[in-house]
């Protein structure tokens, strides 16, 4: 996993609340076998029309709006378990997601793929929304050891949280497996009592 | 304080504490699928490593499988591919898979419970959100992403964050016509579908104990759509009464003692829930979603939303845009629309009581011209049954034809799609927008009300 510490960079903006998995990477770009390449088919069907080509009025084809960071609606992620939607994401250039709220199952496969994301009130997103319809240019500064977001250029920073293990794991580029490993004989010795009657 | 039946099979799997919040958890069952165990695979053998343990660990094909010609090669290339790279990997790491042609294959969620898998008190995951299914045998079932997969792969165990605790009880009696698909798109609808993220939810009161265990993993099941990670009902006589039996639930005296200590798997009369909704069984009626997310639902004899019945500016916005992919009109009536594509399928309702219900429902009945039907067993087993009973044939007389086994259209990954713009009621999980095929628009909706859909041709309540 790549290490990530502070992001600075411009932003993409998707104001749409709901953003689900399937929205993400539809199901029939899933038949993979391996975790690259899926980047190409995200958002697939907001992104491109049926013969392949692109919305106009989608802000990915829009060349005014770049960045590593994609700013999201509330709930965003909801719906299936695919972590194909996080190495979409990912795979696509974006190392940080910002939204006022994340669904479970996302925020885990994200953070197991160093893919950071960032929750903000509901307030501070919106004015995230308004200054990048003011100014596509505008930066934003994702500060993972402070666990502060801020757009400098109108002064306005807000902290989020993250677990201490979780930041840990994405400051070093280490993950889980690693760190249960080293817990090997606890989990044999929890199998020798566990119930179990079949 | 009491403890909630969560807490207690949680407490009963934590091999090591992490942090106050977070639990090295112990993974009973692992249930795995061809679309999200490949990169896990490849993850533990990047590393050197083989399936820590193969023997807690299921395999079966589901989700991209034709629903024809099983005994033939797939078709679609890479389809063919993914299906047997998981062939190649259980062989190799010596799991046991229920893969194509094989007497136990079927959707994940439907063959953990009927072969006996899944258990109370267990904690099972699979790649895959719809894993709160078997939450109705009592045990802490929830999806998990294909980094989790390889994780559990290669430790059995998972790195959890515990969840809150929420309860919803809907007590009293269920009107007739109303099944457990309506009770959960109701509370869905009105707790949203992101109001139980962050959450474990509850399921109990008077109406959920009078459901069959089918009936219950239809609730459990869609846990998901309301953002929770997973929900649960206290094992009861009807739980053991189902399980008893099954190929591989505990036998003769093992089985007695399971029973005993499965008994005592219920939250503690003073336990608290952080969060608690109860709802009355007779406010419910048979319900259908109009928009892009299980939480937008109605009563099928209500009207489609306007914007001005909402005060939030993201959900007129929401609402809007949901109506403008369905092609429907705020304040518009669904029942008599003409609807040409039905789907009764799904981890949600593909069992043989769906079956039951809806060929009760046909006999005799033939489906309207325009009408396209897809039915879609849950496994082979089901499949099996049902034509033992004569289901299949009632079904070709109504005009309709069983297929086998898979998730098919469920989330069309598969050849079995709803057309651009054309409108499906079905029995899956998700209405989506593309979920059923690019431009597909799905109402979700119980057997019954899709049942009687097909046979009129426009969306009905059945008689
Ligand atoms: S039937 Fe649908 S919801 Fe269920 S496991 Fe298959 S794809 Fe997922």
């Amino acid at each position: 996993m790549q290490k990530i510490s502070i992001i600075k960079s411009t932003a993409v903006p998707l104001p749409e609340d709901n953003v689900d998995t399937d929205q993400i990477i539809p199901a029939r770009f899933l038949k993979a076998t391996s975790r690259e390449g899926f980047g190409d088919n995200l958002f697939r069907d907001w992104r491109y029309n049926s013969d392949g080509s692109p919305k106009e009025d989608f802000v990915l084809n829009n060349d005014k709006f770049q960045g590593e960071i994609l700013v999201a609606g509330k709930n965003f992620g909801s719906g299936s378990s695919r972590e194909h939607a996080a190495w979409a994401l990912y795979d696509y250039g974006f190392k940080v997601v910002i939204s006022s709220f994340f669904a479970d199952i996302f925020k885990s496969n994200a953070l197991n793929n160093g893919l950071l994301p960032v929750q903000v009130s509901e307030q501070f997103l919106n004015k995230i929304f308004k200054e990048l319809e003011k100014d596509p240019g505008t930066i934003i500064t994702v500060d993972l050891p402070e666990q502060k977001v801020s757009v400098d250029s109108i002064g306005l920073s807000e902290s989020f949280e993250i677990s201490d293990y979780k930041k840990k794991c994405l400051i070093n580029g280490f993950d889980d497996i690693d760190y249960i490993l080293t817990l090997k004989n606890e989990i044999i010795d929890f199998e020798k009592q566990r119930v179990k009657f079949s | 304080m009491g403890k909630t039946l969560f807490e207690k099979v949680w407490e009963r799997h934590v091999v090591h504490k992490v942090s106050p919040s977070t639990d090295l958890l112990y993974i009973d069952k692992h249930l795995i699928h061809e679309v999200t165990s490949p990169q896990a695979f490849s993850g533990i053998e990047k590393r050197g490593l083989k399936v820590f343990r193969p023997e807690n660990t299921v395999a079966t094909a589901d989700h991209n499988v034709p629903t024809k010609d099983q005994h033939l090669p797939i078709r679609e290339a890479l389809s063919r591919k993914q299906v047997e790279k998981l062939s190649e990997n259980c062989k190799n790491h010596g799991i046991e898979l229920y893969g194509l042609g094989h007497p136990y294959q079927g959707i994940v969620h439907v063959i953990g419970p009927e072969l006996g898998i899944t258990q109370p008190g267990m904690t099972i995951v699979c790649g895959d959100s719809h894993t709160s299914t078997h939450g109705a045998f009592g045990s802490i079932a929830f999806g998990i992403g294909t980094s989790e997969v390889e994780q559990v792969f290669a430790t059995q165990c998972l790195l959890q964050k515990k969840p809150k605790t929420m309860r919803i009880k809907v007590d009293g009696e269920l009107k007739k016509g109303v099944l457990s698909k309506d009770i959960i798109l109701y509370i869905i609808s009105k707790i949203s579908s992101s109001g139980g993220t962050g959450y474990f939810v509850e399921y109990a009161g008077s109406a959920i104990e009078s459901l069959s265990m089918e009936a219950r993993m239809t609730i459990c099941n869609m846990s998901i759509e309301m953002g929770a990670r997973g929900g649960m009902i206290a094992p009861d006589e009807t739980t053991f009464e189902y399980i008893q039996g099954k190929e591989f639930a505990p036998k003769g005296e093992n089985f007695e003692k399971a029973v005993a200590d499965w008994s005592q798997l219920k939250s503690d009369p003073d336990a608290e829930f952080d969060s608690e909704y109860v709802f009355d069984a007779a406010d419910i009626e048979p319900m259908i979603t109009y928009g892009t997310n299980p939480g937008m639902g109605i009563k099928l004899n209500e009207l489609v939303p306007a914007e001005s019945d909402l005060n939030d500016e993201n959900a007129r916005k929401s609402l809007a845009k949901s109506l403008n992919y369905m092609g429907l009109h705020q304040g518009e009536k669904l029942i008599g629309k003409p609807v040409n594509y039905v789907f009764i399928g799904s981890c949600t309702n593909s069992r043989i009581e769906d079956l039951r219900l809806v060929a009760n429902y046909v006999k005799g009945k033939k489906k309207a011209d325009n009408i396209t039907a897809l039915f879609i067993p849950g496994s082979k087993q089901v499949e099996l049954q049902a034509k033992e009973e004569g289901i299949d044939k009632i079904f070709s007389e109504a005009g309709f034809e069983l297929r086998e086994p898979g998730c098919s259209a469920c989330l069309g990954m598969n050849e079995d799609k709803v057309p651009e713009g054309e409108y499906c009621v079905s029995t899956s999980n998700r209405n989506f927008e593309g979920r059923q095929g690019p431009g597909a628009r799905t109402l979700l909706a119980s057997p019954l009300t899709a049942a009687a859909t097909a046979i009129n041709g426009y969306i009905s309540v059945a008689e």
